[in-house]
């Protein structure tokens, strides 16, 4: 039986609080102990790892990625991302829907698993559409698609405009105590548009969606909650004003969560000045005041946990003038060192970082991974929060290169990765 | 001659806009039209400044003024002008838009001038080239060639702009025209307001700078200029504004509105003209006070500064 013994390194446990110098031992692909008893053993017949006392972290999940396959395969393709992922410290990744066709047909669920299983990477669990199509009218089969492995409901960076459709929807999912997820902003409000709206927008010539825009959907979601019941996740919340009618309903007992990506807990929307399509993204990027209380959000708990939304784009689709660039950026490679930003900046304590990434996610998508626990699947991450890089698209392993954060050094380095005990990743 | 000739070395290799050009170099780039003016009043209106040079009119959205002016201010300072409309239908995926600047860039123009109808299109093609790009209008972003042409209109017929106030009327949410005005006026200490239905001011306007009107008879109190700008019919179905009448009743130009302004006022207008929509008809060809025209006129001499001052350092390579 293959035994690995990781020693010498700074166990961070995010589930249990657990912040100790110590060792970790894994036996057939499971967390067979850990504790600081194991910090410097010498055991028979074990491969041993001396970690230098950097950090070992239950691997991170990744709660929205969107790929390539079917449909878009010179963008990503699951082997790209498995390889993006793990290159990040990612050990669990969920994928959206919006692929051609969309994974609204329990085949389509069955397609993911069987290529997820071929690339061996990550893992990688299927979000199902909510809405046939993503097209906001007719209920998906949610039941089927649970048995077929969904683990939620999402029709990704589509909104679903019909209030009616999204009270069935919650309501019907309730059955099945299944997660839907929103993208959180009222279609008639967002409809033709490229950036935040305001004095930027205004000055560029482009069309702005209003913060408000935000603030109505996700108050009309909750809502609906109030009287469907059911779980509600709100995907990336990017205001101050989201994020103050969550922590209201979150006070009021409702059993809704949150999440936000890096790129809006670290930037603003002036990054979109001269015209960088890569800073367009979905919701987009807000004032510096909101992105402040994302912080704040994130650091009381108020956001649950954090996604990247990696969303490749090829160069074809971003080399554009702004309004007709694609939305999205790449995130899964980049998501635990651009975060660190704001530990070393004293914003939020690693282990609150490390429950975002990683326990949180697990818990909402349901899967057993996102802690460090004797008898779970032995998904690591080895990373030295110090050490500094400099993201670049040339580094990136995904097929698409569009970061937000080119160029930018980072603080916080992955050195290895494990899925079930395997080494997936070593720098 | 001297007038046309400056000593003073343009310190940007593209006017893509208004926006981060100082107050000297405005009224560099005005005092040299000044120049111009003169030049095409006369019957000899040809000159070799950049002769041997090709201007190459990129247009993705039809024009006839523009276009027209452009061309008329590159022969007549000499260069080879090739005038390409591309057909908007068959551009519609960005990547053929840098495709079409880079064969362009093949073929070596000296200088490029594109209209496009979005934001930050000339940008974008300015970095696939080596020539030196003008916008001639991108979007709702900038037209910096009409505000240079606006304010040199404005700067000989009131003798100064720095002090006069400015009243920009209608769509300002999508004109670009609008923008390189608010950009160029305030920087050359003009006070300037802007007046529309609340529906078409974006949000942020008042961070320009300008001062924010919703009723005509508020904006235009004490006008030195009224600028108005074109209303798209297909923005007063309902859209933006309820109907043609109800925008003309609220905020077209009439006799009876411009009695809030100075005397004096002087009405503009870069044209084309909806008359009965946004300005009437009376009021447009009142010789005293419509200054229409004198914006065709300066539209020529602008081009034409503009043209010489981006090609000067190219000029200055050449041997002999």
């Amino acid at each position: 039986m293959a035994r690995l013994l990781i020693r010498n390194a700074r166990l961070l446990d995010p589930a249990s609080g657990l912040d100790v110098p110590g060792g970790l031992l894994v036996e057939a692909g499971r967390i067979a102990g850990l504790g600081p008893e194991l910090r410097d053993v010498a055991l028979d017949g074990a491969e041993v790892i001396d970690a230098g006392g950097q950090c070992l972290a239950p691997g991170l999940v990744d709660l929205r990625v969107q790929l390539g396959e079917p449909g878009a395969e010179h963008k990503e393709r699951f082997e790209s991302a498995g390889a993006a992922a793990v290159a990040g410290g990612v050990t669990s990744f969920a994928v959206l829907p919006a692929t051609h066709p969309p994974i609204d047909d329990p085949s389509m669920v069955e397609f993911v698993a069987r290529r997820a299983r071929k690339a061996r990477l990550a893992k990688v669990y299927p979000w199902a559409a909510v809405t046939r199509g993503l097209e906001g009218s007719q209920l998906s089969e949610m039941g089927l698609l649970l048995e077929a492995g969904a683990v939620g409901f999402t029709d990704g960076w589509r909104a679903i405009g019909d209030a009616k459709v999204m009270r069935r929807a919650l309501t019907y999912a309730r059955t099945f105590d299944a997660l839907v997820a929103v993208h959180p902003e009222e279609p008639s409000l967002a409809r033709g548009t490229v950036m935040n709206a305001g004095a930027i927008a205004t000055r560029l010539g482009l069309a702005g969606v209003p913060r408000v825009a935000e603030l109505i959907q996700i108050e009309r979601d909750l809502r609906l909650l109030e009287t469907t019941g059911g779980r509600l996740h709100i995907a990336h919340v990017t205001t101050a004003d989201g994020v103050a009618a969550i922590r209201r309903a979150k006070d009021a007992g409702l059993a809704v969560t949150c999440d936000v990506t890096p790129h809006h807990l670290l930037l603003n929307e002036l990054e979109v000045e001269g015209y960088r399509t890569f800073a367009k993204v979905s919701p987009p990027l807000r004032a510096e005041d909101d992105r402040v209380a994302l912080v704040e959000a994130l650091a009381d708990g108020t956001i649950d946990a954090i996604a990247s939304d990696h969303c490749p784009q090829d160069q074809e689709s971003k080399r554009v003038p702004f309004a007709s660039a694609e939305f999205g950026v790449v995130g899964l490679e980049t998501m635990l060192a651009v975060t660190l930003t704001l530990v070393h900046e004293g914003r939020l304590g690693l282990l609150r970082l490390l429950e975002a990434l990683c326990t949180a996610p697990a818990r909402l998508l349901g899967i057993t991974a996102g802690r460090l626990q004797p008898g779970a699947p032995a998904d690591l991450v080895l990373f030295d929060p110090d050490a500094p890089w400099k993201v670049t698209e040339q580094g990136l392993r995904s097929l698409s290169k569009n970061t937000a954060f080119e160029g930018r050094l980072v603080q916080g380095r992955v050195t290895r990765t494990l899925v079930d005990g395997r080494i997936v990743f070593a720098a | 001659m001297a007038t046309t000739e400056s000593t003073l070395r343009f310190r940007h290799r593209h006017l893509l806009g208004i926006e981060g050009l100082q107050p000297f170099e405005i009224q560099d780039l005005l005092d040299r039209a000044d120049g111009f003016v003169e030049v095409n009043r006369r019957t000899e209106k040809k000159l070799a400044l950049l002769g041997g040079m090709t201007l190459l009119n990129l247009f993705f959205e039809a024009s006839t003024r523009t276009l027209t002016s452009f061309e008329l201010a590159g022969k007549r300072l000499g260069a080879d002008v090739v005038n390409m409309a591309v057909a908007t239908s068959s551009v519609k995926k960005g990547e053929t838009l840098i495709d079409t600047a880079m064969t362009l860039n093949a073929m070596h123009p000296d200088v490029l001038v594109v209209r496009h109808a979005e934001s930050g299109a000339a940008a974008l093609l300015a970095r696939h080239v080596h020539c030196a790009v003008i916008n001639a209008g991108d979007g709702w972003h900038e037209h910096p060639t009409q505000a240079l042409l606006d304010a040199l209109t404005i700067r000989r017929r009131k003798g100064r702009i720095e002090g006069l106030v400015v009243v920009i009327c209608g769509d300002i949410q999508h004109s670009r025209v609008a923008r390189s005005n608010i950009h160029l006026l305030t920087t050359m200490g003009a006070r300037v307001r802007v007046v529309a239905p609340p529906t078409l001011l974006p949000s942020g306007i008042d961070r320009l700078g300008v001062e924010v009107h919703t009723r005509m008879q508020d904006g235009l109190a004490q006008a030195d200029i009224v600028m108005m700008l074109r209303m798209q019919q297909e923005r007063m179905d309902g859209a933006y504004v309820p109907s043609v009448r109800e925008y003309f009743r609220f905020y077209g130009l009439t006799q009876d509105a411009l009695t809030a302004a100075r005397p004096d006022a002087l009405i503009m207008h870069p044209g084309p003209m909806n008359r009965g929509v946004e300005i009437d008809g009376v009021v447009a060809d009142d010789i005293q006070r419509s200054a229409i025209l004198d914006q065709v006129e300066m539209g020529v001499a602008v081009r034409m500064a503009v043209l010489e001052a981006l090609t000067r350092d190219r000029r200055q390579e050449q041997p002999g």
